[in-house]
């Protein structure tokens, strides 16, 4: 009887325990579901804490629970592809480039004359499907490289050296060859495995992209092929980045280096990358160390060229949430870039928010975009954001530079820039 | 205490017993089924309902027929990958299983030490699989930047680089299994085969082979399943590179394998490629299901009874 006891009591604790992760969220669940609730995909992991700090605000001035899940770096879509499918699937989360318009544009509520929408300054940062408003920036990121200007000064150059592809080279050699002497070098390494190749990639390869959309025309719109007129402007700053570095080029694949702590060690003058490095870089510079510089490529009238500004993060609301889901989420999105609290998370987590009523931003990096910009220079759109199928196609660019590196041919990289768009153009229109 | 072990045991034999225990066997069966059909067999079914279909997220998808399929067999990297994963498979089911019955055969010689040696030869399978693909990629790469190259930039590296990785990993696991099959080889049997003045080599492929033929068949399976199914390893060591761009614009991963190649068209293309990659999914179990199966009546009708 005992064992029978026993063997029933058993059973029952190991159903239990199956189930016991249900039960709990369907509860707590149903009991909020008549005010409306916000679940925000967070899509910056280096964002999280403050972000679970500021939804805790939210949820005791309002009483609306506020739920912030992050993706794991690198991982935001196939965490957004499980995480859709689920009852509680996320209200608010992040529609940054065409390809991600293209996938879950359904999942889109038209933000058009939301109030939250009626707050944006600018409509440079809206995704479109179709007349749909898809997706809005939440803010705005610039990327160039990023100059030590102590070391630079150590070497006996300064910034007004640099004005355009030419003399940045120059500058660069110079540093390269006496960098036995000065003990640093002109560039970090450009590392090509998956941590930092999109620096590359992505980033890089928007200057040829930027320029040719600018001389064809591309209004905004992914082209069914492209000519990859500039690809030999990327070619050159790419061999200046690898030619003119501490590591050999061919190691480039995966010796997995780190640039961002060589900056930070002072081994390199130079550094390309974006705004969203200054909170790591400022703790160990000031900001007179500091400089961001456009990308220069050798084109045409590049003097006048700023900072290449733009977003990935942007906001969509998912149209199949319940009414008061969406509802507190577009009040949530309000409340952030409006109220005093909200601005200034957005302010310290995001840098520049396009909204009315934006904080004061303390960014090194954009503060020097917008000069730029205010000096007249022209902004170099994140072009790269029509990318088709944007992972494929970055692969395919990774490996061919790869094998260039190694001593191949820079016509591969050609061909899987241009007939490698091409192909993804038709994958993602079937 | 001796009394009281001897109790216990007409007790539990006892039909008194047994038969209430008998009549509770859901309680016992239900737990583990809900558990198999929650893990598996519901999402096999529906796996296969959305290979035929069109969907973004799993739970919203429009029935399409089989274009799906259609499109995973035009698939140009898929049918490389088909090849590439096959090639790599018998190469790896060779050289692990010799390999492996070559170690178990010496160390069931009474060697001194043997125990120490199992022990390390089993050791690098308790490794996971994405560790062992970032620790071998350094290794190789620590060789290859010699000659100024990397294990990314050639199929051929890519391709033995795995075959190395995979021994190092499996042997351990397969000389385990063949040591098991050595050890229950009857001693008569070879004492018969020495007085009947066989020599060593005869004994081992007449007498020890025929005995051992069941760790055979389960080693085989094992490692030519692992061969068809390697993701991780594979993910890790290099991703599918190097790539080759066709004539035709599309790049085919020289170094990708069925899973990654799977894996690699759900994620890493538009909405519409996930059904094509479902499909792509269920092909790939028929395939490995296939295989298996006739590996499994190759080998066993080679077995003989004790």
């Amino acid at each position: 009887m005992k064992k029978r006891m026993l063997a029933v009591a058993m059973a029952a604790t190991m159903v239990a325990a199956c189930f016991a992760g249900c039960g709990n969220k369907t509860t707590s669940g149903s009991s909020s579901d008549s005010e409306g609730q916000v679940y925000w995909l967070n899509f910056k992991p280096e964002a999280d804490e403050a972000l679970q700090g500021i939804a805790k605000t939210y949820t005791d001035q309002t009483g609306v629970p506020v739920t912030i899940v992050t993706a794991a770096e690198g991982t935001y879509n196939s965490t957004l592809t499980a995480e859709m499918d689920k009852d509680e699937a996320p209200t608010l989360f992040v529609v940054g480039n065409q390809a991600a318009v293209k996938t879950w544009g359904d999942f889109c509520y038209d933000l058009k004359d939301t109030d939250v929408y009626k707050e944006l300054t600018t409509d440079d940062f809206t995704l479109y499907d179709g007349d749909k408003v898809a997706s809005i920036g939440y803010c705005y990121e610039s990327f160039g490289i990023i100059v030590n200007k102590t070391l630079l000064a150590k070497a006996g150059h300064s910034l007004d050296e640099i004005k355009n592809f030419d003399s940045l080279k120059a500058v660069a050699d110079d540093i390269h060859a006496n960098a036995a002497t000065l003990g640093f070098d002109a560039f970090t390494s450009s590392g090509m495995d998956d941590s930092s190749s999109w620096r590359f990639s992505g980033h890089l390869a928007n200057m040829p992209l930027y320029y040719e959309a600018e001389a064809d025309g591309w209004d905004g719109i992914c082209p069914a092929t492209i000519k990859g007129t500039y690809l030999d402007n990327y070619k050159k700053i790419w061999d200046l980045y690898t030619t003119d570095a501490k590591n050999d080029k061919a190691t480039l694949a995966d010796a997995g280096y780190d640039a961002e702590t060589e900056f930070l060690n002072g081994e390199a003058v130079f550094y390309q990358n974006g705004s969203w490095e200054y909170s790591a870089l400022s703790e160990k510079y000031s900001d007179d160390e500091l400089a961001m510089i456009p990308i220069y490529v050798g084109v045409e009238g590049e003097e006048n060229q700023g900072l290449c500004s733009g977003t990935e993060n942007c906001w969509a609301v998912n149209a199949n949430a319940s009414e008061e889901d969406i509802q507190a989420t577009l009040d949530f999105m309000k409340w952030m870039v409006t109220s005093e609290e909200g601005t200034k998370c957005m302010a310290d987590q995001f840098g520049v928010i396009p909204y009315k009523g934006a904080q004061e931003n303390t960014n090194l990096f954009i503060k020097q975009g917008d000069e730029m910009r205010e000096a007249g220079k022209y902004t170099v759109d994140w072009t790269f954001n029509l990318t088709p199928n944007v992972d494929d196609w970055r692969a395919g660019v990774v490996s061919a530079i790869n094998q260039y590196d190694a001593g191949g041919s820079w016509d591969d990289v050609v061909s899987a820039f241009v007939d490698g768009w091409a192909t993804q153009y038709q994958a993602a229109q079937q | 205490m001796k009394e009281n072990n001897k109790l216990d045991v007409k007790v539990t034999n006892s039909s008194m017993v047994t038969r209430p225990i008998r009549r509770c066997f859901p309680i016992f069966l239900l737990p583990t089924f809900a558990a198999f059909f929650i893990g598996f067999i519901y999402p096999f079914l529906k796996g296969i309902y959305l290979s035929f279909c069109k969907f973004v997220t799993t739970s919203n998808a429009t029935f399409i027929g089989f274009d799906n399929y259609i499109k995973a067999f035009n698939d140009a990297s898929f049918r490389h990958a088909f090849g590439y994963t096959a090639l790599y498979a018998v190469v790896s089911l060779v050289l692990i299983n010799l390999i492996a019955f070559l170690l178990a055969y010496l160390l069931t010689q009474g060697l001194k030490g043997t125990n120490i040696f199992r022990t390390v030869f089993f050791m690098p399978n308790l490794i996971g699989g994405i560790v062992l693909g970032y620790i071998w990629s350094m290794i190789f790469n620590g060789i290859l930047s010699r000659y100024n190259t990397s294990i990314l930039l050639e199929t051929k590296y890519g391709f033995w680089g795995l075959v190395v990785l995979m021994c190092w990993q499996q042997i351990g696991y397969m000389m385990i299994i063949y040591i098991a099959g050595l050890q229950s080889v009857p001693g008569d049997l070879m004492e018969a085969a020495v007085i009947d003045g066989a020599s060593r080599w005869q004994t081992l492929i007449h007498v020890t082979l025929p005995n051992v033929m069941p760790s055979i068949t389960i080693c085989m399976f094992l490692s030519l399943t692992n061969g068809f199914k390697l993701f991780d390893q594979n993910l890790a060591l290099t991703g599918g590179q190097p790539f080759k761009f066709m004539a035709d614009g599309t790049q085919i991963r020289t170094t990708e394998m069925l899973a990654l190649n799977i894996y690699n068209t759900f994620y890493g293309q538009a909405a519409s490629a996930k059904g094509v990659a479902q499909a792509k999914a269920v092909l790939f179990f028929i395939l490995v299901a296939a295989i298996s199966l006739i590996q499994l009546k190759a080998t066993k009708s080679k077995e003989v009874q004790q």
